[in-house]
């Protein structure tokens, strides 16, 4: 009796950490194969790079589950970022540069939410004209060239450490606990998943979907120019090619950190693990010299097996015992 | 004697993370026969159903089909033992038409890669000339209703050869006209030989079908019983496990004043002129035929659908209901009929689900409060008598009754002024059902006004102060004393 109480809430831990386990796992293999791995500035520039992605796939991970995506969160991120060194370069001053840069990636979130809620336009394709438009706009304004200008307040965004942390991480981490705070402790996080896991039951309840979605959009909006200033800090220049396809790479880390694609379903630790583990992949590839056309099928290969493992230890976790 | 028996299932047990599901269930289905099984919400008829089909897996115990122990994987397997099943929440691809449905995954092929469609026509016309329905072949089913696709279910079970139907709550949402034929489909299908596990809460329909019954309660067997030598009575007591009385606990109240009036509603082509009042403390019923537009007149009071003209009023106040926010608002709540649709968001918590209509409650000040909503959610819980393993656990993998338990449990919560109930017993248990009674007992002596459409005239009439009947979208007539409610009165105004 006892013995089989211990067994069963042994097997709840390990699918409710099935994640970190993984994350685990893993570091301890890249530790072995290469010494470098867990030394601490090698760890803190992997976060450092994946700090980008991670705002990126938090805000992928709301969209997704309000039953919504965002195919456009790169181009977004090239085209907030070259308008946002625009006017940087008439006030230099690092605030503009934020501002700037989250009030275009809102604007447009904001045009690909009026699409999918007014006009009832499916989010993959509101978002992929999104897209092109975004990326057509970052090329026409700058002719297709990079543009320089980055001054040193802006530059120590994404380039420069406090305390022996990079600046970037910091902010990333301020963004992260917003959204654990918005997704669990607020009308608008709970809000998100009724939508997601069924939009009429969550109009029936009283919630205004409409309104919900164009929020998730805003919210993504403004992760996305954050992510796009950190971005033009750290490649220092304004990039209207930069940042290509990474709402792939923002959707797969949050897929992986175990949100569903059939909406409802999705958390904020767990898109943060599942950034790490996509980072760490690519890092310890690196290290041990993997051809890089070699790494993306790894990648691939790496990242449908963590999505099978998962949904694997969910389905044995609802069909079988928990022997 | 022992070639009499169709399938037997030994000592099957269940467990799901923090429920026994089901727990060492035997009983012996008879070949030709209809084998009903009777439990409460969540006593694991369902569960029980889903192994046999293949769907879960059993964790100790084996299924018995003719004589021999059979290993169902999944319901491939259980096809090919002739066991056939019509789930409780029907599953369909509602794009593809009749003859597609049919043949869906085991396509009459011409060649390795083509479908050869003329054949596949003209067997879905033989076997619907076989079995006298009147359907057309390329209809498509989303335009078809759920007691059609139900008969298209049976068809396809039929033309698998299946010699094992199983059916779960076939009948908590078609008509009474329909469950008539379904139940004569249901006899022709047992004098040719069919064995059929029948699930339902509804008694008089159990009675009428039934050679045997088997009841389970928490996930045990508690016996079998022959129809001919039991009744209602004892097939309730041994279900819930105590007596049950007076199944319409009706506390006759003071009628207050006028809470809820609607005048002239009218939605072009939907229903027409209606109007109606509730007054505090009444229970105000609505009859009529699926179809009579009782359901869009509620939905549309309640702001999940639009109408052209009309006034509202709540407390003599005219007052506006363009979507549900304005409704609920307004002190207006609603249990609607269709569960999945409208009622639950599956993948989300119990606990989730219960306070999606009070959110504001909850998060006051803008920040959660977390212990008063266990409080307030464990409170109903008890007095709806929900059963849940936690208040995390996904409102999915509860049972249908209890599904529908939290619903209400929802609304309750929301302290509202009106409550329109569709259909709100549905796939409820009888002791839960009278406890629901209870409930909209209480809510109406608090002064509040309650609506409710009901296909079941009894519960109509046990619990409502009058009676309201629709028919093809306009009210037709209205019982006013329900000393002399009459089931005739009723179906005249319904079909005059
Ligand atoms: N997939 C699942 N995961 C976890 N628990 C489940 C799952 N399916 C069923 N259960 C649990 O098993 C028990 C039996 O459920 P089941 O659906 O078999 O009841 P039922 O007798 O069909 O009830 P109803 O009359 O309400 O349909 C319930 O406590 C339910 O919560
Ligand atoms: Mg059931």
């Amino acid at each position: 009796m006892e013995e089989k109480k211990k067994s069963l809430d042994l097997s709840k831990l390990i699918s409710k950490y099935s994640l970190v386990i993984i994350l685990i796992v893993m570091m301890v293999v890249c530790s072995i194969a290469n010494s470098n791995f867990l030394s601490a500035p090698n760890l803190l520039n992997v976060v450092k790079q994946q700090s980008v992605f991670i705002l990126l796939a938090l805000g992928a991970m709301l969209l997704i589950s309000a039953g919504c995506l965002d195919l456009a969160a790169g181009s977004i991120v090239a085209l907030s970022g070259v308008v946002s060194l625009y006017a940087y370069q008439i006030f230099p001053n690092v605030f503009v540069a934020f501002i700037v840069a989250i009030l275009v990636a809102i604007a447009c979130n904001l045009v690909s939410a009026l699409m999918v809620t007014v006009f009832n336009t499916p989010p993959f394709i509101a978002t992929l004209a999104m897209q092109l438009i975004a990326r057509g706009l970052a090329l026409y304004i700058t002719g297709g060239q990079n543009l320089s200008g980055v001054g040193k307040d802006l530059a120590a965004v994404g380039q420069e450490s406090t305390l022996g942390v990079p600046n970037s991480i910091y902010i990333m981490l301020i963004l992260f606990l917003a959204v654990v705070y918005l997704t669990k402790y607020t009308i608008m996080g709970r809000s998100i998943y009724a939508v997601g896991g069924n939009e009429e039951a969550a109009n029936g309840s009283g919630i205004n979907v409409k309104a919900v979605k164009i929020k998730t959009y805003v919210i993504n909006g403004l992760l996305t120019g954050v992510a796009a200033t950190i971005y033009l800090s750290r490649v220092n220049g304004g990039m209207p090619n930069g940042a290509q396809s990474y709402e792939f790479d923002a959707m797969i880390a949050t897929i992986v950190g175990g949100t569903s694609f059939s909406g409802g379903v999705g958390s904020a630790s767990g898109t943060l693990i599942g950034a790490f583990i996509v980072g760490f992949l690519n890092n310890i590839m690196n290290l041990v010299g993997i051809d890089s056309y070699l790494q993306q099928v790894a990648r691939g290969v790496i990242i449908g097996g963590a999505v099978i493992w998962d949904i694997y230890f969910k389905n044995k976790k609802t069909y079988k015992k928990g022997k | 004697m022992a070639d009499n028996i169709k399938m037997e299932v030994r000592h099957i047990s269940k467990s799901f993370p923090g429920v026994k599901a089901l727990d060492d269930v035997n009983f012996k289905l008879k070949k030709g026969t209809v084998h009903v099984l009777c439990g409460e919400n969540g006593a694991g008829k369902s569960t029980l159903m889903k192994i046999l089909y293949g769907i879960y897996h059993q964790d100790e115990g084996e299924i018995i089909v003719d004589g021999k122990v059979v290993k169902i994987a999944n319901p491939i397997d259980a096809r090919n033992q002739g066991i056939s099943m019509i789930f409780q929440e029907l599953s369909f691809v509602s794009d593809m038409t009749l003859e597609e449905n049919l043949f869906l995954g085991r396509w009459i092929k011409k060649n390795a890669c083509l479908i050869d469609w003329e054949k596949i026509r003209d067997e879905t016309k033989k076997l619907l000339e076989k079995e006298g329905l009147p359907y057309k072949p390329d209809t498509p089913l989303r335009s078809m209703s759920v007691s059609n696709i139900q008969m298209i279910e049976i068809l396809k079970a039929v033309s698998f050869n299946a010699e094992i139907l199983i059916m779960d709550e076939p009948t908590s949402s078609i008509s009474n006209k329909d469950v008539e034929s379904l139940i004569s489909k249901i006899e022709e299908l047992r004098s040719r030989g069919m064995s059929i596990i029948y699930i339902s809460h509804k008694m008089d329909e159990i009675f009428r079908i039934a050679d045997e019954i088997t009841i389970l309660r928490d996930g045990k067997t508690i016996t079998t019983l022959q129809k001919d030598e039991t009744n209602i009575d004892q097939v309730i007591e041994l279900m819930v496990g105590r007596k049950l009385e007076n199944q319409y606990p009706k506390e006759i109240m003071e009628i207050g004043e006028e809470i809820f009036k609607v005048e002239h509603l009218t939605k072009q082509g939907v229903f027409e002129d209606i109007n109606f009042n509730v007054k505090r403390g009444e229970i105000v019923g609505f009859a009529g035929l699926v179809g009579a537009g009782r359901t869009e007149t509620m939905n549309t009071l309640f702001g999940l659908d639009t109408y052209d003209s009309g006034d509202v009023y709540l407390n003599r106040k005219p007052i506006q209901v363009r979507n549900v926010r304005e409704a609920i608002a307004n002190g207006i709540a609603m249990v609607t009929e269709d569960r999945r649709r409208y009622g639950i968001i599956p993948v989300r918590s119990v606990m989730e689900n219960a306070s999606l209509a009070t959110l504001k409650k909850y998060f006051a000040g803008g920040r959660r409060h977390k212990h008063e909503e266990i409080k307030d959610i464990s409170e109903v819980f008890e007095k709806v008598r929900v059963k849940t393993p936690s208040l995390e656990t996904p409102i999915k993998s509860l049972s249908g009754g209890n599904q529908q338990k939290v619903i209400l449990a929802k609304w309750l919560l929301c302290n509202s002024e009106v409550m329109i109930m569709d259909e709100p017993t549905r796939g409820i248990d009888v002791g839960a059902k009278k406890e629901i009674y209870e409930l909209i007992g209480d809510f109406a002596k608090n002064g509040k006004g309650i609506i409710m459409i009901s296909s079941e005239l009894p519960e109509l009439m046990g619990m409502c102060d009058r009676i309201y009947v629709m028919k093809e979208g306009k009210i037709t007539g209205c019982l006013e004393n329900r000393e002399i409610f009459s089931q005739e009165q009723i179906m005249n105004y319904a079909v005059s």
